[in-house]
Formats: C-alpha cells, sequence, structure tokens
C-alpha cells in the first residue's frame, strides 16, 4: 500500500470515529475534582501554550479575574504580581481534556460541564459560557457569574443530572441543527431543549425553593447556555480521533488571543501555530474594530466536529454574521466540504437540501485548496477590563496547515 | 454631542441582526457612533456608557427596539433615524457563487468527462496533466513553457495508458467535430489529419472543408512532438488512434521539420498503417521523402489537401490549382503602379506555420526572405522589428506574445507594423494573414482594415501603389462571417487569397522577373 | 482494441477546463458538455507545498 492509500485510510477511521461520537453529559463538577493531572494554584486557558507574558489583553485580564475569582489574590495589582512571578501554574485547556470559550479559563474550583463519549468511553470538559470574565472583564460585577455558578446553579444541575442519570446530547444537537443552530454563536435552540430536559430533572430532585428558582432562571435566559456543551462535546467527539497513523485529519483548532494553533490526527499533540487573526466583525455601541483583540477561544472545536461556521448555511438566525444572505451562508458551508473528508450522515441541515456537515478537516485539502476553515466567534477587546464587544467571522491561517503538512512529510520520510 | 435615539415598543431582533444594521447605519457619513439594541438591562447599561440617556429609554423593556445614533449634526441624526424602517430591511448583496476550483472538482461533476482542456500558467501546466492522466482523461495542453522532461514523462505516462497528450503548446484540434482551441467549423468527414502547428491544422481543415470533403478528426500534437528527445509520441499515438478509427480513411501529417532519427521511426510505423499515409513535412528537402512505402508526400498544405480529398474520393489528384487569369491580371495592373524604387515585400503574419509555408515557396522561386523565423540561419533578423529588404514577420511568435495578446486574437501589434512598414518607400507588397474560427479575434479584418486603407494612402501620396496581398484561412461556418471579411478587404483594394499558399503563389508572381 | 483514446474519438467529448475560460465557452457554443475549473494555482503557487502535496494528494 502506497503513502497515499495509507492516508486515505487512515483518514476514513478517522471520519468514522468523529461521527460514532456519542456525547452524554455526565456531571457538573468542580475541574480541581475532575481534570486530570493538575494540582496546587492552577489556571488552564484556551489555545496553544502560552507564557503570561506573550498573552492577548483579554486572557490576562480573565486570568486575573480567575486569581481573584479563586480567592489567590484581593485586587487585580495583587493577582498581576502572582501571575507574572509564576506562581499560578498555567496549562492550556486542550492538555487537559478540556475547553474553554474565549479566554477559556478554568481553575480548581469552577464547576465544569463533564461529558462523556459513550462510543469511546472518554471525557471531555467546558466552562460555563458568560459574557464578561470570558472576555477578560475582571470586575466585581463580572465575577458574580463566576460565583453563583460555582455556588448555586453549578451544584444544582449536578444535583438535577443525578436524579436523571446524566443527558444524552445527541438528540437535542441533531434536532437543534434542524431548528437553526450552528451551536457556536447560534445555540438558541439546543439550549432551550436543554432547558426543558434540566427544568424536569429539576423538578424530581429535591432542592431548596430559592435554588430551584435561580437555576432554572438562569438555565431558561441563557441563549448560549448549550455553547458550553457543544464545546465539550465537541472535544470529546474530537478526542477518539487523535493518534491515527497517517491521518492527516485535524483533531482540534484553538486560539488564545495570540496564536491560532491546531493539532492533527497522525501528528499526536504538537501544536502548529501561526498569529491570531483579525476578526472581520460586528460590534456592540462604543467599540469599533480598532479596539478589538485577535481571534481568541476554544470554540473552534465546533468547527473542528463540523457545527459552527461550517454549518452556517442552516443558521438563518445569524446570517448578518456572514454578510445577510442565506447564499452567502450557504455557499460557506458548501464550500468547507472541499476540505474535509466527508459530511456527517446523521448531522444533517435543512437549508441544504438535509446534506450531511462537513466533517473531517484534512490538512492536505486546505493547503491544496487555500481554502481553510471559516470560524464563527465572538470578539473581546485588545485590552483587559472588558466584557464582550462584537462577533464576526474568521479564517484559520493557512500557515498552520502548511507547517503541519512539513512536520507530516518528515514523519513519514516523505519528499526527500 | 448631538445625538437622537427612537424606542420602538415590543419589536424584537435579534442581537446580531441589529448589530449588522447599525454597522450599515454607522457607513452614513457624518454619523459618528450608532447604537441598534433591545431595551434589556446590560443594552441599557451600554447606551449609558456612550451618554445616550433618557426617561424613555430607562423605562425601555428587553422586548423594546432602541435605536441610537450621534453624528455631526441634527439633520443627519434625523435623516438616519427617519430611515429606520429602511435600515431594518432585508439585506440584498449579491451571493458569491461557489465555483470549481480544482480538476478534481470537475470530475467529481463529470465523473465520465474523457478530455481535460488546460492552459494554466506553463509552470503549473505538467502538474495538472498528469494529474488529468492518472485520472484517465486525455489532455489538451495549449499551455507552453513546459519542460521537454516534463512533456517527455507526460507522454510516457499517457502512452503507457492509452491517452493521448495533444501538446504542450497545442494550440488547435478536432476531435469528433469538436473544435478545441483555435479551430475552424468544418464539415465532419473521412480524413483524419496530425499536426504540430495550430495554423497549420487550421488551414488544412479549412482547405478540405473547402474542398467539399470533411474531418474525422485533427490532432495537435505539440511543436516539440516531432524533436529527437520525444521521437513523435504523441504523433505515433495519433497514427494508431486514427488508423483505428471507423471514420477516418486517410490520414495526413502537417509539420514543419521532424528530426532525421524520428521521421526514420515514423516511415516504420505508416509503413504498417491499413489506411494511405499523406504528409507534408514544410522545409524538408523533397528527395528523402519519395518512395516511402504507404506514403505520399506533399510539397504544400494545399497539395497535402488536393491529395487526400482525391484520394477519399477515389479520384486521381487533381493537377496542382494555380493563379487564375484573372489573377494574374490584377497582379500585372498593380505592379504596373509601382515607383521604380519599389521592390520588396514585407509580410506581417500571424501564423507561424504561413510564415515558414510562405518562405518556403518564395526560396523556391528563387526569392530571399529574411524572418525572425527563418528557413536558414543566415536570414535571420537581427531585431524583428526591422525588415531588411524581403522581410516576413511570424508576430505569433514568443518575441511578441509574452505579456502581450497574440495577434489572432487582438490586431493593435500588427496594425502599428503595418504602418511603419508603409512609411518605407522601397516597399511594394504587404502581405497579410487573417485567421477565423473558434477563439480567434471576431473581427479579424475589421481591426486591421483602417490600418490598410491608410497604408495605401501612404504610398499613393509618394506617387506609388502598395499591393497588399491578404489570405483568409476559414469557413463560411466560422462564428466571424467570412463573406463580410473578405468583401471588406476586398473593398480596401487588396488581393485576397482562400490560402496561404495560393497567397505566396501571387508573391512570386509580384516579386519574379518579368 | 478499445482504448481511452479510442473512446474520446467515437465520442462525444467531455471536457474539463482548466484556465481560459473562452476556450470553455467555445466548446459549449458547439454544444460539448464542459465543466469550467476557476483554476488558481494549487496550494497558493508555494512550490515546497506542491510538491509534497504530489506525494501525499
Amino acid at each position: 500500500m502506497d503513502i497515499k492509500q495509507k492516508i486515505e485510510q487512515a483518514n476514513e477511521e478517522a471520519f468514522r470515529r468523529l461521527c460514532a461520537g456519542d456525547p452524554v453529559l455526565v456531571d457538573v463538577a468542580p475541574a480541581g475534582e475532575v481534570l486530570p493531572g493538575l494540582k496546587g494554584k492552577w489556571i488552564t486557558h484556551s489555545g496553544p501554550p502560552i507564557e503570561w507574558k506573550r498573552m492577548c489583553g483579554a486572557q490576562k485580564g480573565a486570568l486575573i479575574g480567575q486569581t481573584i475569582y479563586e480567592g489567590w489574590a484581593k485586587t487585580p495589582d495583587e493577582a498581576t504580581i502572582l501571575l507574572e512571578k509564576g506562581e499560578i501554574h498555567l496549562e492550556p485547556n486542550h492538555a487537559h481534556q478540556a475547553v474553554g470559550p474565549m479566554a477559556g479559563t478554568i481553575s480548581p474550583s469552577a464547576p465544569v460541564w463533564v461529558i462523556e463519549n459513550r462510543a469511546f468511553g472518554n471525557r471531555a470538559f467546558c466552562r460555563q459560557v458568560e459574557g464578561n470574565q470570558q472576555f477578560g472583564d475582571y470586575s466585581d460585577e463580572a465575577l458574580k457569574g463566576l460565583r453563583l455558578w460555582r455556588d448555586v446553579w453549578g451544584p444544582t444541575l449536578q444535583k438535577a443530572l443525578h436524579t436523571i442519570g446524566g443527558l444524552e446530547l445527541k438528540p437535542i444537537i441533531t434536532r437543534a441543527l434542524q431548528m437553526g443552530d450552528e451551536l457556536h454563536n447560534r445555540a438558541i435552540a439546543a439550549s432551550s431543549l436543554f432547558a426543558n430536559e434540566m427544568a424536569m430533572a429539576m423538578a424530581k430532585t429535591e432542592l431548596a425553593k430559592e435554588d430551584l428558582l435561580s437555576t432554572l432562571g438562569y438555565v431558561t435566559h441563557h441563549d448560549l447556555i448549550f455553547l458550553g456543551l457543544s464545546m465539550a462535546s465537541g472535544k470529546a467527539i474530537a478526542d477518539p480521533a487523535r493518534d491515527i497513523e497517517y491521518s492527516t485529519v485535524v483533531t482540534a483548532m484553538c486560539r488564545n488571543g495570540t496564536e491560532f494553533g491546531l493539532n492533527v490526527s497522525a501528528l499526536g499533540n504538537e501544536w502548529f501555530t501561526a498569529p491570531a487573526p483579525k476578526v472581520d466583525g460586528l460590534y456592540l455601541p462604543g467599540y469599533t474594530a480598532d479596539v478589538a483583540g485577535l481571534d481568541m477561544g476554544d470554540s473552534a472545536i465546533t468547527e473542528t466536529v463540523g457545527w459552527g461556521a461550517f454549518t452556517i448555511g442552516g443558521a438563518p438566525g445569524i446570517l448578518s454574521l456572514v454578510g445577510g444572505t442565506p447564499e452567502e451562508a450557504l455557499a460557506y458551508s458548501r464550500e468547507m466540504r472541499k476540505i474535509t473528508v466527508s459530511t456527517h450522515p446523521t448531522y444533517r441541515l435543512p437549508a441544504l437540501g438535509f446534506a450531511g456537515t462537513a466533517i473531517g478537516i484534512d490538512i492536505r485539502k486546505v493547503v491544496q485548496t487555500g481554502i481553510v476553515p471559516i470560524i464563527d466567534t465572538a470578539i473581546a477587546h485588545k485590552d483587559p477590563g472588558y466584557p464582550k464587544i462584537g462577533a464576526g467571522l474568521v479564517r484559520a491561517p493557512l500557515e498552520c496547515f502548511k507547517k503541519a503538512l512539513i512536520a507530516f512529510s518528515r514523519k513519514y520520510d516523505i519528499g526527500k | 454631542m448631538i445625538s437622537g435615539f427612537v424606542i420602538r415598543k415590543n419589536q424584537y431582533y435579534d442581537s446580531v441582526f441589529l448589530m449588522n444594521v447599525s454597522r450599515r447605519m454607522s457607513e452614513v457619513k457624518g454619523v459618528l457612533q450608532t447604537a441598534v439594541l433591545m431595551g434589556s438591562p446590560a443594552n441599557k447599561q451600554l447606551l449609558l456608557d456612550i451618554h445616550i440617556q433618557d426617561d424613555q429609554i430607562e423605562k425601555a423593556q428587553p422586548n423594546d427596539l432602541i435605536v441610537a445614533v450621534i453624528a455631526e449634526s441634527p439633520a443627519i441624526v434625523e435623516n438616519v433615524l427617519g430611515r429606520l424602517n429602511e435600515w431594518l430591511e432585508a439585506i440584498q448583496e449579491n451571493a458569491p457563487s461557489l465555483s470549481v476550483k480544482t480538476l478534481e472538482e470537475g470530475l467529481s461533476q463529470k465523473p465520465n468527462a474523457n478530455l481535460a482542456v488546460i492552459s494554466v500558467p506553463g509552470e503549473y501546466a505538467a502538474r495538472e496533466a498528469k494529474k488529468a492522466l492518472e485520472a484517465g482523461l486525455n489532455v489538451f495542453l495549449f499551455s507552453a513553457n513546459v519542460s521537454i522532461e516534463d512533456e517527455l514523462a507526460l507522454k510516457q505516462f499517457a502512452a503507457a495508458q492509452g491517452l493521448l497528450v495533444m501538446g504542450p503548446d497545442c494550440g488547435t484540434s478536432l476531435i469528433g467535430g469538436a473544435g478545441i482551441g483555435f479551430a475552424n467549423s468544418v464539415r465532419r468527414g473521412p480524413v483524419g489529419v496530425i499536426g504540430a502547428a495550430g495554423t497549420g491544422l487550421q488551414e488544412f481543415t479549412s482547405q478540405v472543408h473547402l474542398a467539399g470533403s470533411g474531418i474525422s478528426h485533427a490532432i495537435g500534437t505539440g511543436s516539440h512532438d516531432l524533436s529527437e528527445k520525444i521521437n513523435g509520441l504523441t504523433t505515433l499515438a495519433a497514427l494508431d488512434a486514427l488508423d483505428a478509427d471507423q471514420q477516418t480513411r486517410i490520414i495526413a501529417i502537417v509539420s514543419k521539420p521532424p528530426a532525421a532519427s524520428t521521421l526514420a521511426v515514423l516511415f516504420e510505423r505508416i509503413k504498417t498503417c491499413k489506411k494511405p499515409v499523406v504528409g507534408c513535412f514544410l522545409g524538408v528537402n523533397p528527395v528523402l521523402l519519395n518512395g516511402k512505402p504507404n506514403f505520399q508526400p506533399a510539397e504544400t498544405i494545399d497539395e497535402a489537401v488536393r491529395i487526400a480529398v482525391a484520394s477519399v474520393n477515389g479520384q486521381p489528384a487533381m493537377p496542382t490549382v494555380g493563379l487564375t487569369e484573372e489573377d494574374l491580371a490584377a497582379i500585372r495592373m498593380e505592379k504596373k503602379r509601382w515607383l521604380p524604387e519599389q521592390k520588396y515585400l514585407r509580410g506581417i503574419l500571424a501564423g507561424g506555420t504561413f510564415c515558414y509555408q510562405s518562405q518556403q515557396i518564395l526560396r523556391k522561386a528563387g526569392i530571399t526572405i529574411h524572418s525572425n523565423n527563418p528557413f536558414d540561419r543566415k536570414y535571420l533578423l537581427a531585431d524583428p522589428d526591422r525588415s531588411i529588404e524581403n522581410t516576413i514577420v511570424d508576430m505569433g511568435d514568443d518575441f511578441y506574445t509574452i505579456g502581450r495578446p497574440h495577434p489572432m486574437i487582438d490586431g493593435a501589434m500588427r496594425k502599428r507594423r503595418i504602418l511603419a512598414e508603409s512609411r518605407d518607400p522601397q516597399v511594394a507588397v504587404l502581405y497579410l494573414d487573417f485567421i477565423l474560427g473558434y477563439n480567434a479575434s471576431m473581427d479579424p479584418v475589421g481591426e486591421m482594415v483602417e490600418a490598410i486603407r491608410e497604408a495605401k494612402r501612404n504610398s499613393r501620396q509618394r506617387g506609388g501603389t502598395l499591393t497588399v496581398v491578404t489570405s483568409v484561412c476559414g469557413t463560411e461556418a466560422d462564428p466571424q462571417d467570412l463573406n463580410l471579411q473578405m468583401k471588406m478587404l476586398q473593398e480596401a483594394g487588396a488581393l485576397v487569397f482562400r490560402s496561404n499558399a495560393l497567397a505566396s503563389a501571387a508573391l512570386c508572381e509580384l516579386l519574379g522577373q518579368e | 482494441m478499445e482504448t481511452l483514446v479510442s473512446k474520446l474519438l467515437s465520442g462525444p467529448v467531455i471536457a474539463i477546463n482548466l484556465g481560459l475560460k473562452s476556450f470553455g465557452a467555445s466548446l459549449e457554443q458547439q454544444g460539448v458538455e464542459v465543466v469550467q475549473v476557476e483554476w488558481a494555482p494549487p496550494a497558493g503557487g508555494d512550490r515546497e507545498m506542491m510538491d509534497l502535496l504530489d506525494d501525499l494528494l
């Protein structure tokens, strides 16, 4: 068998594993209890590995917020000193089976969604999704959401989940994709379906009434609550496709606001990076492109498994992100088929004539066609201390794919 | 700061949609900032942050739309807010169409494709051609500047797969009636032809049509196929194909001189062909071509046509068709009007084969021709832009066409050259070729006719006359109007001939001694 | 023996056109089935990448 056939076969296997993924929400638990391989004072962050001094403003702001939230520092200045001195251990989420939106910070006491991929038995984690601290806002007001999540919403959801013995997400995801979600910037349908399930679960659980009402209010009014679940699901689905010899399929795409990074199946955990791109965006009042930070967050794991902008043709509600017409959005979704192994057999889009979502990004096809994955994303400020400032569309940098292709050819001694 | 706002009760929109509305409003000249959002507590805070505050905003509910504008003048604020409905209208932008970007995608659209037509830049052409061959496609390779090594590799691969590589540097083919590249619209019929040069094939196929017969297939081989390195791989494959083809009853080969070793290989193959073969190898000593089994040599393309058509009609070849009495009379008239110093020919040609064939015919008549592509290196023009005595220039040569349109597509270059030549008082005859067919200029004569008139005028002002000889290659079925093209030439006072060989015969008459 | 060449000659021509659009258009004008490829240099013209892709794709 020649190398091309070996690659094709390996990619078929990666594709099979990606499609077989069966995510089940099994727990909401403090990160310190569930994330593997971490001790002491630590915070994990989005994107490829990066040290404090090279971090972008928003990620620094989020780390300051997370440090204060953990009670390791009282003021932003104190937190900054601790972080500068390296007294808090920093690592990327992806190194610990985790993902986080935007700055993506996770620390020991913060509850995370725990997803189990029932097809393979692996687990993945994601932090809560909110609109302030994860964007770099470390104000007391911003941290309030984290504290409520830790003290009330997280534990309440945990109890309710235990009552029902976990929640299968594939049915929610499948329906939500047909209801106009793309599960990255648009997760309203999935969030509502999830709220329905959890409302019943909470009702069946013995809970203090105020906790029940507070948590019910939280899950029923949070349009993006499911983003944390779709991201953790994406991670749980993508991880089994890692470490397949000869496979050129992408197993993770993520950004830390400074660099964009990706993993490739046959190349294990090696990161292939390039400077984080600028987002072509729409801005909230008071903000413009001039103050925008660069592309950030682990949320591109949704595109990695074929959702997000790959599915934007099926998400009419956020057409504005792509210029406004359904044709443009559909064109993006169709374009992505040119760089993937195939399309998903069960995640199908009515707007595309019930075609499956493009899945299994092949770095060879990306480099050949010059078509890079498209990602829809939120935008953070370039400086620390701000909430969400906008949303937009961004393309993965081609350079990472080229670097990965070179590494692949070296590993298998090609082109000598 | 000048600002204003509008609140619409119970009019809910998605925030991403509203951000887009806001962006379009902010593009209006004089607008400093816009905010289009629902009246949620968080959004009301955002408005406060940009100093927009009011009791009404305080009271707005999450289902109320708030639109605020900060601008340079009250009129702008009023104007933008007054057009709110317009801003909220659907966004009408043109969607990008999704095109096919690679050969593989093309194949997935038409899995039964049998031919790749490739005209990408030379440095990429071999790669695409290889992919096409690997996918089982025959290749028409128009691209030039493909290395001889790549050409050999492609043709060897194709030979092993039973595929045909027409090219590189192939301008013309006709497959089952379909003209590929620069091709004329000709009748289908029993004559198959193989040719290295595009204009050679265009001339041959048009002449066959004109003679009332038709073409089964015309297979271009590219200009290097009969070189020693390539050794006729495509020509041989084409011979095999035409020999096996049911429609083809005679095979013609039109080419510049092949390498001696290649010519020998070719004759070996021709010997075993089931069908008769006629060949016109321009510039080859006729002695080398005589007495070969199953092979009839022809000195000109016209002669090859006559032999082929006569053969399929089951008749002996007609005698050489020369100039008519009428032609000769017209030529005598022209010569009478020349001034004593007028004695030279300037041929300004678009077709490479025509440049070659004209030289061959004139040389045989004892007339020396200088050229940028001469028969004999001795007569190579030092500067292609400066004619010497009798000169025929091939303006389709790389010297003229790198980075500029070929004269078959655009007449601008030839026009300038015609006028330059007409200012030389020693010039008596101007010779121009016009090539019709697919992908050529839609009005080749129209582009040039004013220049012809002006050139003649220049000569007349000196008291002489400039004789303009033209040949038109094409058929009445071509996309251009053949009859109109010829009529325009006649009306401009040009002598018009239906083939390059005939026009060359006229040149011999014009330049020969009485 | 039927070869891919003889299949082409027995027709009809079904073409994939890479490059000059007019070549594709003139074939269409003659009633030939054509797919027009909006060709651009593979790998953005990056020679090193093109060579690697030749081995890998």
